[in-house]
């Protein structure tokens, strides 16, 4: 029987639940012998212009070894925006800010100690004339906003259409027409392990980096560039990583600052940061503002729907200034909507730059279709579920184009609503929530759906094919060892990658040893992010292991002295039979040792897989206080066939967990001058195991046929269906009470603002 | 997120904790379980030069009774206080309100003098002793004085004591079987109170309508004056401060101290 499917448990946790991991921070090293400390000297303004930076107070502290300004590096190339055909090319950036700070945390300066206790006290003593300029910050920013880059000459970093290409007519013929702007707040990552590196300089010019990262080959790739390097110059290392959820792709300024430091010195540098840098200046996520219009008849036929995206990229525009295209890409979602159009604005303002983040534009999308969908049902009193049901795609069989590009490979997206209806007991619930409102209960319940389809696995564009290499070698004592393009930061890759070579070669999972992550071992990959990692590095890692097979096939055939064609490979043995005389064999250990067996391959797909999926939430809110409390959350994700349940229901319920989060507690805020609020987790919240139930996963399998194992990724649903569900829940327990949306996070303040809001209008007493 | 540099004493005894804060005076800090001070300290928001570490003299935990009042020792922990058959029988809100602090890491190392002492508005024990109309003692050079807690908290983290004094125990009355509420307003369970209300025997406390827990003193004398629950807690928010953060404006606490007097009045145990 197929070890595929089951429930195998990771084995990567013994060891984290044991003696623990070895991040970035732990790693032991010779070539890190000696290694002198970097600490960074932070904007604390949003805005301003730098008249002088001295660091001479700084040299004579304790410990302390340099101390370097952007002056010092300033020989090292500005840094163009990420894709900088779409995004204006002048809005540039240096590793430490040389004229102008853009954003509270910006790094400014460098103190170098030699230890790590000495730095933060060194730091203090460098003094920087600051000449501060007004911030600017929001979404619609105003005409005469001050300008982050003057030579930009604009603060729109770019567009994807404007309102000139907006079409008057789109909702034409409509009965009911509902508009409503509503933002996706920005939030942060807060992975458990913040950003960190050591760098190490060898004799011949060639630096080894160790940094957390989702890639190694693409760290190393930006840390190159961002150097002025030969990519073969640089050897990226990537020691375990303690979550990332888009964030830690690439390099950033901080970790080619780092290696700079080590190669102007001639000694390893190292550093780490602290939490309260973590959540200045690790990218954010998130951050649109949505103008969502919807339009069709009064009994719930959506005929078109407009989603106009303002983006705020923060100070330098990165990957989330680029964001609104997948937005738009997925404008429609699960739905058939026959007139639907898009367009987007990226803006910088004087704040943390914007990234990828956990599903990285395509949960926008979501959340956008999904509040309209429940505008456009309240506004014409027909049940949400109903609604939708009228409105998705019906079940395809052959890819389904959509008028924005994206390419739907399966789908049957009404079966995965009616089972996650079914799961929850949606009428019952219902009719408890009609129970409560007519008793005028305290407590009122409300329940929120989600239906979403998303891409995973996409490649670099619509032309190029996603791909991904896998090694596989067996070895003359029974093991084998796997190398992988990807990069595992929590997602159990050591045990997947290992069930689907054991369930090909017959050997057992625990003989199985995965790598990845060493620009040396493994020149290319593509790391993992986009939910890509099976359907993609899994998927190399079958074909590497057949590919194998044959190999072995071959030299059994002539061990053997039997024809090819002859011989059975007996899984059970690891082990080349001649058909019907099982003592003439020979195992695979026995042909490694004779000679080297090993097969490197590269898997291309056919395109980017689309899972999908309902999220039903249920959440009591307290109308006294407003205070929102999840009940229950019934999820259908269907991505495909599942390889391991264990590893993809931990997907789903980070996810679900990370997803309402960001529904309930989570956003970054600054004030009006510029200065984060939520520096620290006494103020940024993330919800833990004691503000949520159990998560009630119903099972859906819908292949794709992009791959050979049928599998889509899983690794971001959680965060795409389950925001807009429980947002749509909290509105819905008080919208007998008037109330038609609530923006994110639905904290118990807003919800108790907007009921006191929908009483005075109604002109009924004082909640 | 590292301190600046300081010094560090283990005190031998509560003596020698004295005698250390007598020549360190105002440069010095008591550390006990050191859950509020030692993130202060990280943040540099706390610079002391001096750290006395009182948390291992085990003469000053512990908790007994003696004729009407229970007395708990200044580094008796959260999670040793919240599970005392005593203080569970003797002073319910008390123990009940040491099981609500922070999370259960924080609950084994801090303890009830440092809470105090820190006087950090939002957090249970200050509101909880001033529920009860408890007591301090403070000792210093000159010997013990006893401070109520209606007189002992005067600011935002600022209590009566003088810097050459320690807070060395907590007397509260023993109150078996009288009737208690208590209401904490949370985003998440280890979260400080963005409101809080403590209600015993006719006296109401507020955790964050001020700098210093207060007394919902028009609340209390409308009760005493024969006004219902519901009646009374309309006056919750009379004579009190609150500060506007992130969670909370002075219009949503006002309200928030209205409904979570109504619960701690109408809901007790």
């Amino acid at each position: 029987m197929s070890i595929l499917g089951t429930r195998v448990l990771r084995t990567e946790d013994p060891r984290f639940l044991t003696t623990g991991g070895v991040y970035t921070e732990d790693v032991v090293d010779d070539r890190l012998a000696g290694a002198c400390h970097v600490f960074f000297v932070r904007s604390p303004l949003a805005h301003a212009r730098i008249n002088g930076i001295d660091v001479s107070a700084t040299l004579s502290a304790p410990g302390v070894i340099a101390a370097y300004s952007g002056a010092d590096l300033a020989d090292l190339p500005a840094i163009p925006p990420m894709m900088s055909g779409l995004i204006n090319a002048e809005m540039t950036r240096r590793l430490l800010a040389i004229d102008k700070v853009r954003y509270v945390g910006e790094p400014v300066a460098v103190v170098v100690t030699e230890h790590p206790y000495q730095g933060e006290d060194a730091i203090e003593l460098v003094a920087i004339d600051y000449d501060p300029m007004p911030p600017v910050l929001g979404f619609e920013l105003p005409a005469d906003a001050p300008l982050l880059f003057e030579a930009a000459g604009t603060n729109v970093a770019g567009e994807l259409g404007n309102e000139s290409s907006l079409q008057p007519d789109l909702f034409d013929g409509c009965e009911v027409v509902v508009s409503r702007t509503i933002v996706n707040q920005r939030v942060a990552p807060a992975p458990m392990e913040t950003r960190a590196a050591a760098a190490a300089w060898s004799t011949d010019g060639r630096l080894t980096a160790w940094i957390p990262n989702q890639g190694a080959q693409g760290t190393r790739a930006e840390l190159a560039e961002l150097l002025g390097l030969d990519q073969s110059q640089v050897r990226v290392i990537t020691p375990d990583v303690g979550g990332a959820f888009g964030a830690k792709f690439g390099a950033d300024p901080e970790h080619a600052v780092v290696a700079w430091v080590a190669r102007r010195l001639g000694r390893p540098a190292r550093w780490t940061e602290t939490r309260y840098e973590n959540l200045i200046s690790m990218t954010h996520g998130r951050g649109q503002q949505h103008t969502i219009t919807i339009g069709g008849s009064r009994d719930g036929d959506v005929r078109a729907y407009r989603l106009q995206i303002i983006q705020d990229a923060g100070s330098y525009p990165r990957i989330g200034a680029i964001l609104p295209y997948l937005t738009i890409m997925m404008t429609t979602g699960p739905y058939d909507i026959p007139r639907a159009e898009a367009i987007a604005k990226s803006v910088v303002t004087t704040t943390t730059p914007v990234g990828a983040y956990r599903g990285a534009g395509r949960p926008e999308a979501t959340a956008a279709i999904e509040r309209a969908m429940d505008l456009f049902a309240a506004e014409i009193g027909v049940d949400p579920a109903q609604v939708r049901r009228k409105n998705l795609l019906p079940a395809f069989a052959q890819p389904h184009r959509t008028a924005f590009g994206a390419l739907y490979d399966t789908g049957d997206y009404v079966a995965g609503l009616d089972k996650a209806l079914e799961a929850a007991g949606y009428a019952q619930l219902r009719k408890e929530q009609a129970d409560r409102r007519a008793s005028r209960d305290v407590r009122q319940l409300g329940i929120g759906l989600s239906s979403y389809v998303e891409i995973t696995g996409m490649g670099d564009g619509p032309e190029s094919p996603p791909t991904e290499n896998a090694s596989v070698e067996v070895h003359p004592d029974g093991t084998a060892t796997i190398l992988t393009g990807t990069s595992p930061h929590g997602q159990g890759h050591a045990t997947a990658w290992a069930m689907l070579a054991s369930d090909e070669l017959g050997i057992p999972v625990e003989k199985i040893t995965l790598k990845w992550g060493d620009t040396d071992l493994i020149p290319e990959g593509g790391g993992t992010g986009g939910s890509r990692s099976l359907q993609q590095g899994g998927a190399a890692v079958q074909q590497a292991s057949r590919e194998l097979l044959e190999v072995a096939r071959e030299r059994a055939a002539a061990s053997l002295e039997a024809n090819q064609a002859d011989l059975v490979f007996d899984r059970t043995r690891s082990a080349f039979a001649v058909a019907g005389d099982p003592e003439a064999s020979v195992p695979l250990s026995d042909l490694a040792a004779a000679e080297r067996l090993v097969v490197r391959t590269v898997f291309s797909a056919p395109g980017a897989t689309f899972p999908f999926g309902t999220h039903v939430a249920v959440v009591e809110v307290d109308t006294e206080t407003g205070k929102p409390t999840l009940l229950r959350m019934i999820t259908v994700d269907d991505a495909g066939v599942v390889l391991n349940p264990l590893l993809a229901e931990g997907q789903r319920h980070g996810g679900i967990a990370q997803g309402a989060a960001q529904a309930f507690v989570e956003e970054v805020v600054y004030d009006a001058d510029g200065n984060p609020l939520t520096a620290s987790f006494a103020d940024y919240p993330f919800l833990s195991a004691t503000e949520v139930p159990s998560f009630e996963l119903a099972e859906m399998q819908t292949p794709t046929t992009y791959n050979p194992l049928g599998v889509k990724g899983i690794g971001e649903a959680g965060t795409i269906g389950a925001t807009p569900a429980v947002q749509n829940a909290v509105i819905d327990a008080v919208a007998h009470l008037g109330v038609r949306h609530i923006d994110m996070p639905a904290t118990s303040r807003r919800v108790w603002q907007a009921l006191r809001e929908a009483a005075a209008l109604s002109g009924s007493e004082d909640t | 997120m590292i301190p600046a540099p300081f010094d560090y004493v283990a005190a031998q005894s509560p003596e020698h904790a004295l005698e250390l804060l007598a020549e360190h005076g105002d440069d010095a800090k008591l550390l006990a379980g050191g859950h509020s001070l030692l993130p202060m300290m990280k943040l540099r928001l706390a610079t002391p030069a001096v750290l006395i570490d009182i948390g291992r003299l085990s003469e000053l935990a512990g908790i007994t009774a003696d004729d009407g009042e229970l007395v708990i020792g200044a580094t008796t922990r959260h999670a040793d206080l919240a599970a005392a058959e005593l203080a569970r029988s003797q002073a319910p809100l008390l123990a009940h309100a040491a099981a609500l602090v922070g999370d259960p890491q924080i609950r084994h190392r801090g303890t009830i003098g440092g809470s105090l002492s820190h006087a950090d508005p939002a957090a249970d024990l200050p509101m909880a002793l001033l529920a009860l109309g408890g007591r301090v003692e403070l000792t210093g050079p000159d010997g013990v004085r006893t401070v109520s807690a209606d007189d002992f908290f005067v600011g935002f983290f600022e209590t009566v004591l003088r810097p050459q004094e320690m807070l060395t125990a907590v007397r509260v009355a023993r109150k078996p079987g009288v009737p208690w509420g208590y209401q904490k307003f949370v985003r998440r369970a280890n979260d400080w109170a963005i409101v809080g209300v403590a209600a015993v025997d006719g006296r109401v406390a507020l955790a964050n309508m001020g700098s210093r827990p207060l007394r919902a003193t028009a609340a209390e004398q409308a009760m005493a004056d024969g006004a219902s629950a519901a009646e009374a807690a309309e006056l919750a928010a009379e004579g009190t401060s609150p500060g506007e953060d992130i969670h909370a404006d002075r219009e949503y606490r006002a309200h928030l101290a209205r409904v979570l007097t109504r619960r701690a009045l109408e809901h007790q145990r």
